[in-house]
């Protein structure tokens, strides 16, 4: 098959109003004979189940948590970008599209960007509208401030708290669909596989979390907007809950999964503390504005922080690169801490660096370094027992989000016809890296400004007629496959195969792989999926509440997708974005690209029998011109 | 440090439940609440036996779903945290600890130390949110918001739904729950045009879930990990006023 | 009344609790006309005018309606809150985050009413349907000689204390009056409620009880 993104003709910026107006609509009287299943509450699920229930499709939307107001959108912190150029700094449409085809270092798909950027000031029309509480200026206006990587005031936020808010919005959206009984909503209930029929996606077999009853749903259109895959990791900042299984499924089903391989390693995690740690805690990227990083000159020196002498002190990102500092990108700045403590000098145990505000609050004082940081700094003594006025930080890089995801077109469709990608379970807008601050904004624009558009063209065409039972052969193998797994009686917990496969995936697929280690990965995965099927222990009798059975089938789905991860990272044969290969470095240990031979979007169909196949969609950059970063 | 554990076992919604004793060695003061509660459970399932049910997601204090209430206090002992914020550190070693769910009679158990909590959604469902279809917004400047209310309103928007108000209060009473949306909203240009029914129609559902009345104890407001303010109750109640005798 | 909501109960409870509040003070200052030193005189003028003016006539009936809503309406409340949570905790939080007061209002409220018929049966119903005419003060004074009546009396007023110290505050609160200006204000007035009116009350019984044992 070969992929076609149906990326409209045209200029850049004329490509959306060009393929809005070649769409196909679906009136107004006949939307409500048209079902879709939402798949997932998130920023991107809300907002597409709300916005097509607005518009007056019959819809269903599945979350597995009690409410949809859980999502994990709800956790980000920093802001939501917007090319409004409120702060007057010339910021524009173009220069968004730009900064974020940059940032995404050189792999994105640029007319997805472009609309992406195009959309993203109705978000916060919108959002203002539904009574998010946006942070204001005295003079009543919204305020800016500016994020990582750019150089314009483009971000809107909510204190520290920006994806709470917004996904509060679109829970209140859907919220009042659900009312009007426009939008069912399905919760405590786990999408576990996909139906397909006759090459379409026509509903999902899923399970009720609290009877455990699993039963299939069709509709004419399924969409997915699961969030991302981070939790391979096993330690990582997403929830505990936040899993792969829905898109993983759907790609066991024949749509193709793209550059798995990019993940978004965060600089500044709280490190672990030992080994029962469940997850890692984000403290938001603002802190390296005042904060500075650095490690012991000595090896192993064991004297605390502020016994250290200035001269016994490495400002490593300071001393290599003079111009930005700590202020580097995500990506340098969390290899750069990884490389330090593998070479020895890490402190607490060798997997932590220092991030000191005492220059910032004999500089500023403690009053205002509180009040800009107040609250993480809060956070953090409450985690850590330590007083970070007093003592300085320790960060650690930890897995944050996975720029790759399902393959979609520019209409957010997969290779499946009929089923659709969303928010941070596609892979269309970040390239290999993700710029702060646009998460949310991606959701949002795919939610509420292009999927009903989109679902619209793909609804309008008839659809041949599907019989209830045709999910039932699928029911059936979920319930054959979940009989297998509540069964097991080996020896090992699904948490502690699910905690080994982090370690691998840490190890050599995390912030600097190899191709000794990529090739080592692949055999411990193989170890570990035999493991997995031999010698898996589970307690809980029965198929109703049981937490076990979750997580257990969720880790089944984590380590097929680790090994699709690991070799996707070693077909890349270059280093780009959160995808570093030591192979493919300049001379001062910075990521190398390949733009003639790697420029394109790995997209991976799964096999049954053999290994999985890989297809390229070559990339073109007519308005980006591909130059290296440098950040000295 | 070692700690002795006194957890509510329920195994469904309609079957009696009672509480057992779990002793849990080498705990490091470091660990989170539920951490430690995660090294129970691989005990138990090492050995055969059931483990606890207890919810948790985010596990950073934000999302809301974890909910314990451990030796009488909604998300234990301490001030502004989630029970997934919560550290050993904040025990004494050899100490016992007792472990129940939420209790009210619009949170039922489900299983353990899991409740249903859909009751809230349903309030929220019943008017906690301004009706704008998208696409219809305009320039989001062209409303200026004074400082001081945006901020308020975001003080109130930043209820998180775990239900700590309601546990805790002698009444189970969704009172601060319900008042923080409203609040919210009231305190907007853009939810002053349905504040009467807003109001109206949540307190309505509230009660009808099975709520009970703000008697004005304040427990809501010291175990609220987001540290509501009463204020907004004062607020809900002049809204209900305005709309009662519009 | 039980159509009403929650908020609109506690609305009313607010304003008849504010009300009796506002008979306490006068209740009080005529009650004070029993510390004159003059054997009574003024007082026994005072209950006289008191039991035959059309006004107090018809306000005692509003009074007395007061007091039914205050008390219906609390029981309903109490009713609804020891519904609202079928199964206790077995740990339960105390005063750890809530005031003794703020949470036994039932309780102490069922004292209080237990206080009313006693004082009405001692008092009010001797004066007003006795069989035979009796002097107001004298009642006053019979009664007060009785030192198990008097630590009755004194342990009442305690406890009515304790209903108002969160009851009058809380009114405030449920008819939404809430400021940070106003919240000093809010507190003094509180304060005078179940702090000052209820120790003047006792005053009056550890009065006669004073001169009948060492007078």
């Amino acid at each position: 098959m070969s992929l076609d993104a149906r990326i409209p003709e045209g200029p850049i910026q004329q490509k959306w109003d060009h393929c809005k107006f070649e769409m196909k609509l679906v009136s107004p009287a006949n939307r409500r004979k048209r079902s879709v299943i939402v798949v997932g509450t998130g920023l991107a699920g809300a907002s597409a189940a709300a916005s097509l229930g607005e518009m007056g499709y019959n819809v269903s939307a599945f979350t597995y948590h009690d409410s949809p107001r859980r999502a994990h959108s709800i956790a980000a912190q920093g802001g939501i970008n917007a090319p409004k150029n409120y702060a007057n700094d010339g910021d524009s449409i173009y220069r968004l599209f730009y900064d974020t085809i940059k940032g995404g270092d050189y792999r994105a798909r640029e007319a997805n960007v472009y609309r992406l950027a195009q959309l993203s000031g109705n978000i916060i029309d919108h959002c203002v509208a539904q009574g998010v509480p946006f942070a204001r200026e005295y003079g009543g206006l919204l305020a800016n401030r500016s994020f990582g990587g750019v150089q314009v005031s483009r971000t809107f936020y909510a204190r520290g708290q920006t994806g709470q808010q917004l996904l509060l919005g679109a829970y209140g959206a859907l919220s009042r669909q659900v009312h009007t009984n426009q939008v069912r909503m399905f919760s405590r209930t786990e999408m576990l596989d996909l139906i397909v029929v006759d090459g379409r996606a026509r509903g999902i077999v899923a399970r009720d979390l609290v009877s455990g009853k699993i039963s299939s749903h069709m509709a004419d259109a399924v969409i997915l907007a699961t969030g991302g895959y981070s939790n391979v990791f096993y330690l990582s900042t997403n929830a505990i809950n936040s899993n792969a299984t829905a898109i993983w499924r759907a790609h066991k089903r024949g749509a193709y999964f793209a550059n798995p391989c990019f993940t978004q390693i965060h600089p500044t995690c709280i490190p672990r503390a030992g080994e029962s740690q469940s997850k890692l805690t984000l403290m938001s990227e603002s802190l390296r504005n005042d904060g500075r990083i650095w490690v012991p000159k000595q090896k192993g020196d064991k004297r605390r922080a502020r016994d250290i002498p200035e001269s016994d002190r490495d400002y490593y990102l300071e001393r290599i690169y003079p111009s930005f500092g700590n202020l580097v990108p995500r990506d340098v700045a969390s290899r750069r801490a990884k490389e330090m403590c593998d070479n020895g000098y890490g402190v607490a145990g060798g997997y932590a660096v220092y991030l000191d505000f005492a220059d910032a609050i004999q500089r500023d004082g403690k009053d205002s370094v509180e009040q800009k940081y107040g609250n993480l700094f809060d956070i953090y003594h409450e985690i850590t027992g330590e007083n970070p006025y007093t003592t300085a930080m320790k960060i650690y890089p930890a897995p944050h989000y996975t720029m790759g995801g399902l393959w979609v077109d520019y209409h957010l469709m997969t290779t499946i016809p009929g089923l659709f990608a969303l928010g941070e379970a596609n892979f269309s807008d970040h390239g290999a890296n993700r710029l702060g601050a646009s998460a949310l904004m991606q959701c949002l624009t795919d939610g509420y400004f292009v999927l009903p558009y989109t679902i619209g063209d793909y609804l309008a065409k008839p659809l041949p007629h599907v019989s209830e039972d045709a999910g039932k052969p699928i029911e059936r193998e979920v319930t054959d496959r979940l009989n297998i797994l509540s069964n097991a009686s080996g020896s090992q917990t699904a948490m502690s195969l699910h905690q080994k496969l982090g370690h691998i995936m840490w190890d050599k697929c995390g912030m600097s792989r190899n191709e000794t280690g990529l090739k080592e990965a692949l055999n411990d995965i193989k170890t570990l999926k035999e493991t997995f099927q031999k010698d898996l222990k589970l307690s809980t009798p029965g198929q109703t509440l049981n937490q076990e059975l979750e997580r257990a089938n969720r880790v089944a789905d984590y380590i097929e997708l680790g090994e699709l991860m690991v070799q996707d990272a070693l077909t890349r044969e270059e280093s780009c974005g959160g995808h570093f290969r030591e192979e493919h470095q300049t001379e001062e240990n910075e990521a190398k690209r390949n733009d003639e031979n790697q420029s394109y979007v790995s997209a991976w169909a799964y096999s049954e029998k053999k290994e999985a196949v890989l297809h390229k969609e070559a990339l073109a950059f007519d308005h980006v011109k591909p130059t290296q970063r440098s950040y000295k | 440090m070692n700690v002795i554990l006194k957890i509510w076992r329920q195994p469904s919604k309609d079957t009696p439940g009672g509480f057992e004793t779990y002793p849990v060695a080498d705990v490091s003061p470091d660990m989170s609440f539920l951490e430690m509660l995660d090294v129970l459970n691989e005990t138990l399932t090492q050995s055969g036996k059931e483990p606890i049910a207890f919810e948790s997601d985010c596990r950073e204090g934000i999302c809301g779903t974890c909910g314990l209430f451990i030796n009488g206090r909604a998300h234990g002992p301490g001030l502004g945290i989630t029970t997934c914020e919560l550290r050993m550190r904040r025990f004494k070693s050899g100490e016992t600890i007792v472990v129940e769910p939420w209790r009210a009679k619009a949170f039922p158990v489900l299983k353990d130390l899991i409740v249903d909590r859909s009751s809230f959604d349903r309030i929220i469902q019943s008017g906690g949110y301004v009706s704008v279809n998208t696409g219809n917004a305009l320039d989001g400047n062209t409303l200026p918001i004074a400082k001081t209310k945006a901020d308020e309103a975001f003080d109130a928007a930043t209820c998180i739904g775990c239900g700590a108000c309601v546990a805790t209060c002698k009444n189970a009473s969704a009172m601060l729950f319900t008042a923080a949306k409203v609040s919210q909203l009231a305190l907007l240009p853009q939810g002053e045009v349905e504040a009467q029914d807003r109001v109206i129609n949540m307190v309505k559902t509230m009660e009808l879930e099975g709520f009970g009345h703000c008697s004005n104890t304040g427990a809501c407001e010291i175990e609220c990990p987001k540290q509501i303010s009463l204020t907004h109750i004062a607020r809900l109640h002049r809204e209900y006023l305005k709309a009662t005798f519009k | 009344m039980n159509n009403l909501s929650c908020v609109l109960k506690k609305w009313v409870m607010a304003l008849s609790g504010l009300f009796l509040c506002s008979f306490l003070v006068v209740h009080l200052s005529g009650n004070l006309f029993l510390l004159n030193p003059d054997g009574g005189a003024l007082f026994n003028q005072y209950a006289n005018f008191m039991s035959t003016n059309l006004w107090i006539r018809v306000t005692e009936i509003i009074l007395a309606l007061g007091f039914v809503v205050h008390i219906v309406l609390g029981m309903l409340l109490a009713r609804q809150a020891n519904q609202s949570r079928p199964v206790a905790y077995a740990v339960s939080p105390g005063n750890e985050t809530s005031s003794f007061a703020s949470r036994y209002m039932w309780l102490t409220g069922a004292f209080v009413l237990f206080f009313l018929v006693v004082h009405l049966k001692t008092f009010f119903y001797t004066m007003r349907f006795g069989d035979v005419p009796h002097v107001p003060y004298e009642v006053v004074k019979a009664a007060f000689e009785s030192p198990i009546y008097v630590i009755f009396y004194l342990i009442s007023f305690f406890v009515l204390g304790w209903h108002l110290r969160h009851g009058v505050t809380s009114s405030f609160q449920s008819l939404g009056i809430r400021h940070p200006k106003l919240k000093p204000w809010i507190h003094i007035f509180g304060g005078l409620f179940w702090f000052v009116i209820p120790l003047a009350y006792s005053v009056i019984p550890l009065y006669f009880l004073y001169f009948h044992m060492w007078g």
